[in-house]
């Protein structure tokens, strides 16, 4: 890993015998797996219904100012929208946590392995040779970056929207009390950086079910649909016993940070539980991948 | 389906129930029938690929790959050669680490083979069962990320190498373009642009002129001609025999997930019959002076007659099972004094004598196909 500098630059000349791994080599397939994760097509249209949805919410209830509707996505943040358009951005994320985003999530996960196997193009990476941990890895970590922009893309296009429909200016936080903008701007980064870092439970999810199959859609569509499962499960109150360790259990508990002082315990919990979630299923994923025989 | 070869035995094979055990053309350097114990051949060290009882039986209790021996020596094109369905591309992801065996060992460049993927395959193109490509990706872009996979490889001539492959298969025109709109000979020349992205010891390549046009073809051979000649060991599956017959300096045949035989091309074709064609208009006539003089399997068509001369016309010193062991008792009897050089003029002496007008006699060589034919039993294109 640490001979990045020895090789030289030149074309290399015909030479026999092992080649050394280098640094630059190494981290060369997680930049490519990025590049390949954001420029495909489906990546931007996902990431642009994204941004759409906080638009649309935000004319709706600028639509309904008269009216406004209680709790949009069971938080009830829509009330305070028309107060401060920095509110739509809690909104939306509220709205896109428990359905649009994990079903993007899942559609990128679900098809990371899976998708490369129907394709073929697995047994090329393969070849090459990746290293099945490593791409494992590099699947990983453009699932979770994709996180990252997904929550990115709702939070900012809810940004903009709030501030062109809605006044801006010191927010009123749920707890009744008052900060100035760029506090609450501020919070509205950390909040949108939770909501992220709560995906990667799901991300490992649905990479170990994409190592399952060598169908893509199948990997989604399991992923996705257990996303829905999982949100119907922990709805029940006679599954109390299971339902603290269901992975989407806390995903709304980003609101207690808009409180002051903020409220940290459910988002731990969370936070906790969706490191438990990528250790037991990125393990079984790589225990899967690592020994399966690539026929496709 | 009746008369399998036995597992562990290299170079003898299914020529049929008459066939002698005599030792076949020895491939090359390692193997000989009389030592089926693995211990005593893998001392051999030259040899890029080398198998030993090498065995993949699927989940479905299918057995793909059956006890195989393979040894590919450095330097050689090596054709591997089967009909669709006996056990070639199971044999090649075995040697790629993409499956495990479920019994034996393989050996490729030195190293164990599913255990040493990372510090071996670097070193191996490979081209297997087709290209595959990201659609949405153009040519380049393709061949960078299969290239980034690679650890081993510098991201600082990524570039250039990425462009010289490009050129060397044709695709510099094409190359901005996305996978998605190439055609199948495209993507195959793509496919083997990604196995010559880096200087290769070993390349295999798994059917590698599919789908390409007779002039596409004839170029991938020419290319495949000059990685070999750079020192390349070229390990190449097919299931055309001319293809392999063009390019191949050793052979090996696969049949239902045996190795049914490996040597030389040379000697493989030599196993083959070489077959008498006289051209007479005086057909019937020469077909009973021909039987008379024990040629079997003849022939007689518009003009002309033809016929396995047996063990007369063996002048490369082979036979043995003939196709479909039609005459083989026969003219393994004859074999006793005889020689082509004298039969052969016998043989013609013996036709002129008898009125029959010869307007053309001689022998046509034996084809890599008539030995398929010989050694499994079945045509071609069967599927197993």
């Amino acid at each position: 890993m640490s001979q990045a500098e020895t090789a030289g630059p030149a074309a290399p000349p015909v030479r026999i015998g092992r080649r050394p791994q280098t640094a630059a080599g190494f981290l060369a397939l997680f930049r490519n797996e990025l590049h390949l994760t954001f420029r495909r097509m489906r990546t931007k249209v996902l990431l642009g219904i994204l941004a759409v949805l906080p638009i649309l919410i935000g004319v709706v209830v600028k639509l309904n100012t008269d009216s406004p509707h209680e709790g949009g996505g069971g938080v009830n943040f829509i009330a305070q929208t028309t107060q401060n358009g920095l509110f739509l951005v809690f909104t939306a994320l509220a709205v896109a946590l428990p359905v649009f985003l994990p079903m993007t999530v899942g559609v990128v996960a679900g098809d990371s392995v899976a998708g490369e196997a129907a394709t073929g193009t697995l047994r090329y990476l393969l070849v090459a040779p990746a290293g099945r941990t490593r791409l494992l890895a590099a699947k990983f970590t453009a699932g979770l970056v994709f996180c990252l922009a997904a929550t990115a893309a709702v939070a900012a296009a809810a940004l903009a929207t709030g501030a062109a429909l809605f006044p801006l200016g010191e927010v009123t936080l749920i707890s009744g009390d008052t900060i100035g903008f760029g506090d609450a701007l501020l919070r509205a980064v950390l909040v949108a950086g939770v909501v992220a870092a709560s995906l990667a439970g799901l991300v490992a999810i649905g990479l170990f079910v994409s190592t399952l199959t060598g169908s893509g859609i199948a990997a989604m569509a399991a992923t996705v649909g257990l996303v829905i499962t999982v949100q119907i499960l922990d709805a029940f109150p006679q599954l109390d016993a299971v339902r603290p360790f269901l992975f989407t259990h806390y995903w709304l508990s980003f609101a207690d940070l808009l409180r002051q002082p903020m409220y940290w315990d459910g988002v731990w919990k969370d936070l906790g539980l969706q490191a438990a979630y990528v250790a037991v299923f990125g393990a079984a994923a790589w225990s899967r991948f690592a020994s399966r025989d690539i026929s496709a | 389906m009746t008369k399998a070869p036995v597992t562990g035995d290299v170079t003898e094979s299914a020529g049929g129930p008459g066939a002698e055990q005599r030792p076949a053309p020895a491939p090359s350097t390692t193997t000989s029938p009389s030592s089926p114990s693995p211990a005593s051949v893998v001392s051999g060290t030259d040899d890029v690929i080398r198998t030993r009882g090498l065995t993949k039986r699927f989940r479905g209790g299918q057995l793909a790959v059956d006890g195989l021996d393979l040894s590919v020596p450095r330097g050689s094109v090596f054709g591997f050669l089967g009909p669709n369905g006996s056990g070639k591309t199971t044999t090649i992801r075995m040697l790629m680490g993409l499956i495990s065996p479920t019994s034996g060992v393989a050996t490729v460049l030195g190293e164990p083979m599913p255990q040493s993927v990372a510090g071996v395959l670097p070193r191996v193109g490979a081209l297997i069962e087709g290209p595959a490509l990201y659609g949405f990706l153009s040519g380049r872009d393709n061949l960078i990320r299969f290239d980034a996979a690679d650890p081993t490889a510098d991201p600082r001539t990524r570039r250039h190498r990425v462009e010289t492959a490009l050129e060397r298969v044709g695709l510099s025109a094409a190359a901005g373009k996305k996978a998605r709109a190439y055609s199948l000979g495209m993507k195959q020349r793509l496919g083997l642009a990604s196995a010559l992205l880096q200087p290769r010891e070993l390349l295999v390549l798994d059917e590698p002129t599919n789908g390409l046009d007779p002039q596409g073809m004839r170029e991938i051979r020419a290319l495949v001609r000059e990685v070999a000649g750079e020192g390349t060991t070229v390990f190449l599956s097919s299931h055309l025999l001319d293809e392999i017959e063009q390019v191949c300096s050793h052979a090996a045949v696969m049949s239902r997930g045996r190795l049914v035989v490996q040597g030389t091309v040379a000697e493989l074709a030599a196993r083959a019959q070489g077959r008498l064609v006289v051209r007479t208009p005086d057909v019937a006539q020469a077909v009973e002076v021909l039987a008379a003089h024990q040629v079997g399997s003849l022939l007689p068509g518009d003009g002309r007659v033809d016929g396995e001369l047996g063990a007369l016309g063996s002048s490369a010193g082979t036979s043995g099972g003939t196709s479909g062991g039609t005459s083989g008792g026969t003219s393994g009897g004859t074999s006793g004094g005889t020689s082509a050089e004298e039969a052969l003029p016998k043989l013609c002496a013996a036709l002129v004598e008898a009125g029959v007008r010869v307007h053309g006699f001689g022998l046509e060589r034996g084809t890599l196909e008539d030995a398929f034919v010989a050694l499994t039993g079945e045509g071609f294109d069967v599927a197993g």
